[in-house]
C-alpha cells in the first residue's frame, strides 16, 4: 500500500511517500498507524499527537477504524489550513 | 466549475463568466482570499501552500455538489491555488450565481466555510524566525458546523422576480 504525508508530518516522517507491506494482522488505519510508530525514527515523532493527524483512505477522509488494504492509497496530514 | 493552479487569475473576468450568455443569473455573489502580511504577532514575508493533488480536486468537487444540492445555482467556481504567494496576492476565489441573491450569498458563505475545513492545502508561513504551519483554527472548524445546523430539510423556494 501506498503511504503519503504532507506538511509538517512529512517533514517529521523525513519523507514524502513511500510503498510499505505491513504484516497481515494491520487491517485497519488505527493499526496501521501502530505498526509504523513501531518503526521507530521520524515516523513515531510524527505520529506522536494521534489527535493532530488526519487520515484519508483513496482520497476520502476517514476515521481510524477504517480498514486498510493492499493497492489503498492512504494520506497521513495535520489538519486543513486552505482557503 | 473548479480550478487548482498555482497561477494568478483576473477576478473580473472571472466573475463576468458567471453569468456570461445566462440572463437568468440575477445575483453573482464572491470571495476572495488574500495573503495577509501579518498574523498575530508575527510579520509574513511568503505563504507557501502544500496541497494533495489527486483529493484536492474530488474534495472540492463535493463541496460544490453539495452546494448546488442545498441551494438554487445556476453556476458556482472555486479557483484555489498553490505554491509560493507573497502578501497581497490572491489564494483563492469562491463564486456563486443564482436567480436570486439570497442563495448566491448563501451558497458562497457556504463554500468558503466548508472549503476551509475540508479542502486538503496546508500553509507553511515564512516569518523573520524561519519557517512555521500555520495551525488549524477551530473557528473555522465552528464556522463550517454552522452549515450542519443549517441545513434546510427542502430547497428553499423564493417567489418569482425579475432582478434581485
Amino acid at each position: 500500500m501506498k503511504i503519503l504525508y504532507f506538511a509538517w508530518l512529512r517533514e517529521k516522517a523525513g519523507i514524502g511517500e513511500e510503498e510499505v507491506s505491513p504484516p497481515e494482522t494491520v487491517t485497519t488505519v488505527a493499526e496501521l498507524v501502530e505498526w509504523m510508530k513501531s518503526r521507530g525514527g521520524g515516523f513515531a515523532e510524527a505520529f506522536a499527537d494521534e489527535g493532530m493527524v488526519r487520515v484519508a483512505v483513496n482520497q476520502e477522509h476517514v476515521q481510524t477504524d477504517h480498514p486498510v488494504a493492499a493497492g489503498d492509497e492512504i494520506a497521513f496530514f495535520p489538519p486543513i489550513t486552505g482557503g | 466549475m473548479i480550478r487548482v493552479q498555482a497561477e494568478d487569475f483576473d477576478v473580473g473576468r472571472e466573475l463576468e463568466k458567471l453569468s456570461d450568455g445566462n440572463h437568468g443569473v440575477g445575483g453573482v455573489c464572491s470571495f476572495v482570499g488574500l495573503v495577509r502580511d501579518i498574523a498575530g504577532d508575527k510579520t509574513i514575508e511568503a505563504m507557501t501552500l502544500e496541497h494533495y493533488p489527486k483529493m484536492t480536486e474530488q474534495a472540492l468537487a463535493k463541496i460544490e455538489a453539495e452546494a448546488h444540492d442545498r441551494w438554487p445555482l445556476e453556476e458556482t467556481l472555486i479557483i484555489h491555488r498553490y505554491g509560493r504567494l507573497e502578501p497581497g496576492d490572491r489564494i483563492v476565489l469562491v463564486a456563486a450565481a443564482s436567480a436570486h441573491r439570497e442563495a448566491a450569498i448563501e451558497a458562497c458563505h457556504f463554500l468558503i466555510d466548508w472549503l476551509k475545513t475540508q479542502a486538503p492545502f496546508w500553509k507553511l508561513e515564512e516569518t523573520p524566525d524561519g519557517g512555521q504551519w500555520v495551525d488549524a483554527r477551530s473557528a473555522d472548524d465552528n464556522a463550517a458546523e454552522r452549515w450542519l445546523a443549517d441545513k434546510p430539510q427542502d430547497k428553499p423556494k423564493g417567489k418569482p422576480d425579475a432582478a434581485e
